[in-house]
């Protein structure tokens, strides 16, 4: 299935990077909500680590976005200044975080997502979003060693985990077609040697997903009617609160160094 | 008995000569019961400090105005919570379990530094916190690090080298301030008198009111009374106040030449000891967002050992 996005000339190159970068910030942002609230103080740690790295990496990514445009934006421009519908981030990563066993369930689906599509851009044409990618992808596995281990905790723990792992997985399941809906931004992309295979991305990922469920008895949710705008900036109605709080300082005081 | 009481009386001179002699006391020591309590509770106090001291400042990760500030703070809030972990393990040398500590946190027997109980109102506070408060504790902890008890006094050395940065990166968001718009100077200097005193109070009661200054002198748990230490805190800041332009919140303040030192007005006692009896502006939000992330942790620690418990059950099997 396609979506229809036209593109400018080069414009996709930044397109495709900047979305990269968005669903790092908002990513970033939401597990950054866990710092001093974790189930014990070792997660506070581990939560504010990973949150750390998504913005260590969101930097680096709308950074090289803006380079790609000729310098025109800065990160702090493309994270503060644009409204929600410039956002182009995977829904997933803009639902509010719930329970543990909800954002647990939510990094298994990305990090494994990321781990794969990391290690591929590894190879990518552009030397930049290359030497990226090979910092990300060491992130990436031991971000997906973290959340795997306790999905597995979770789902082969006690009824009430496994309830609850298990309701965190259904009700998120639906976002995770997404992922692998190619576009024309996705195409060019990977025609042109910068991006990846969306399709052989999507088997590597259903492989690797599909023996964590099975390693945390978790019975993988029937594909459901796709949740997929992110990409054309159709957001859910969490994104407007979350850009409110994350732009509130720009946005009240804008253009001042801070 | 009397031999009993004889053999006590030797080793706590054999142990007070070691101190003495600045030995280091490890966790397999012999020490005297006291000594034991009153690092507990110094140390396990320090810890939740760290720990509930990721509240006020995780408060602004969310909103902090550019990447590169949400980066710092997160990698200073990951440092407090790592701080607290080093803390809550020293103090579990001392032979009393995390769930114990967690207990006397939550139930209020065990304090935490009464400066968090104040709320960061701008982001102007996050500078604040990191040059006033983390400037005050590495003054407090730069004297801990020659603390008696072994595993505290090397988890200081560590935790002082990051509270430096800690500090550094509040003065930095200071100095932007300071040279900012009149928006962002008065914000800045807001923030300076909101967190001038509360920093200075820091540094406990004065050395003739404090209760368990004597023997964590004598026994060189402490090593610097709560005046000498907040006399140099206050030595040192003047200066820095003074090259961002700002106004200590003080008109006592003044160099005396005779004594070396600053002169500073008093304390506000009564606030001090309000605040510590739990009557700050932020102590019940404190304790309680703590509270509700322990109990709503409890589902995940029970099945974090369930799942430990059938994983050694499994392994039984197989070996069988």
């Amino acid at each position: 299935m396609k979506n229809s996005v036209t593109c400018a000339p080069q414009s996709w190159h930044f397109e495709y990077v900047l979305r990269l970068g968005d669903n790092a910030l908002i990513l970033g942002q939401r597990i950054s909500e866990w710092c001093g609230h974790s189930p014990f103080v070792e997660e506070d740690v581990a939560m504010a680590n990973t949150a750390l790295d998504h913005i260590g990496r969101a930097r680096m990514l709308l950074t090289h976005a803006g380079n790609l445009q000729g310098n025109k934006q800065t990160e702090d421009d493309l994270a503060y200044s644009r409204n929600e519908r410039e956002f182009k981030n995977f829904l997933l990563c803009e639902l509010p975080i719930g329970d543990f066993a909800y954002t647990i369930v939510r990094q298994v689906l990305l990090d494994t997502y990321h781990f794969h599509l990391y290690a591929a851009l590894q190879k990518s044409s552009d030397d930049t979003l290359a030497a990226i990618a090979a910092k990300v992808v060491k992130e990436s596995t031991y971000h997906l060693r973290h959340s795997s281990e306790w999905l597995i905790r979770l789902g082969d723990g006690t009824e009430e985990s496994q309830r609850r792992a298990q309701l965190a997985l259904d009700n998120q399941w639906r976002f995770t077609s997404e992922f692998f809906l190619a576009d024309e931004v996705d195409d060019v992309a990977h025609q042109a040697g910068v991006g990846v295979d969306v399709s052989l991305l999507e088997k590597l990922w259903r492989d690797n997903v599909n023996d964590i469920l099975s390693a945390a008895c978790l019975l993988r949710p029937e594909d459901a009617p796709l949740r997929a705008s992110g990409r054309m900036g159709l957001h859910t109605e969490h994104m407007g609160f979350l850009l409110a709080e994350m732009q509130s300082v720009q946005r009240a005081y804008p253009g001042l160094d801070w | 008995m009397e031999i009993s009481s004889l053999e006590e009386s030797r080793r706590e001179a054999i142990f007070q000569a070691r101190v003495d002699a600045e030995e280091k006391i490890e966790p397999k020591d012999w020490m005297p019961e006291a000594y034991r309590k009153n690092l507990i509770r110094q140390i396990s106090q320090h810890g939740h400090s760290e720990v509930v001291g990721q509240l006020p400042e995780g408060n602004w990760i969310t909103r902090a105005p550019t990447l590169r500030r949400k980066a710092v703070l997160l990698a200073k809030v990951q440092d407090e919570a790592g701080h607290g972990l080093y803390l809550y393990s020293a103090t579990e040398t001392l032979g009393i379990a995390r769930e114990e500590l967690m207990e006397q946190l939550l139930t209020g027997k065990a304090k935490y530094a009464s400066i968090f109980n104040y709320p960061t109102l701008s982001w102007a506070d996050v500078g604040a916190i990191g040059w006033l408060v983390d400037g005050a504790a590495i003054v407090n902890q730069i004297s801990l690090c020659r603390t008696s008890y072994g595993p505290y006094a090397r988890a200081m050395v560590r935790i002082c080298k990051e509270e430096s940065f800690h500090m550094r990166q509040g003065y930095e968001i200071m100095t932007v301030l300071a040279r900012g718009s009149q928006e962002q100077k008065a914000m800045a200097q807001d923030a300076l008198n909101r967190w001038w005193w509360p920093t200075l109070m820091m540094f406990g009661p004065h050395d003739a009111d404090s209760a368990h200054s004597g023997s964590s002198m004598k026994w060189k748990i402490k090593r610097q009374s709560n005046d000498e230490l907040r006399q140099k805190f206050v030595d040192q800041s003047v200066a820095q106040a003074q090259h961002l332009n700002l106004k200590i919140p003080d008109e006592k303040l003044k160099w005396n030449d005779e004594r070396g030192h600053y002169d500073f007005g008093e304390i506000d006692w009564d606030e001090f000891t309000a605040v510590l009896g739990g009557a700050g502006p932020c102590n019940h939000e404190r304790l309680e967002a703590r509270r509700i992330a322990h109990e709503q942790g409890d589902w995940v620690r029970d099945a974090m050992f369930a799942h430990a418990e059938k994983q050694r059950q499994r392994d039984v099997r197989k070996t069988a």
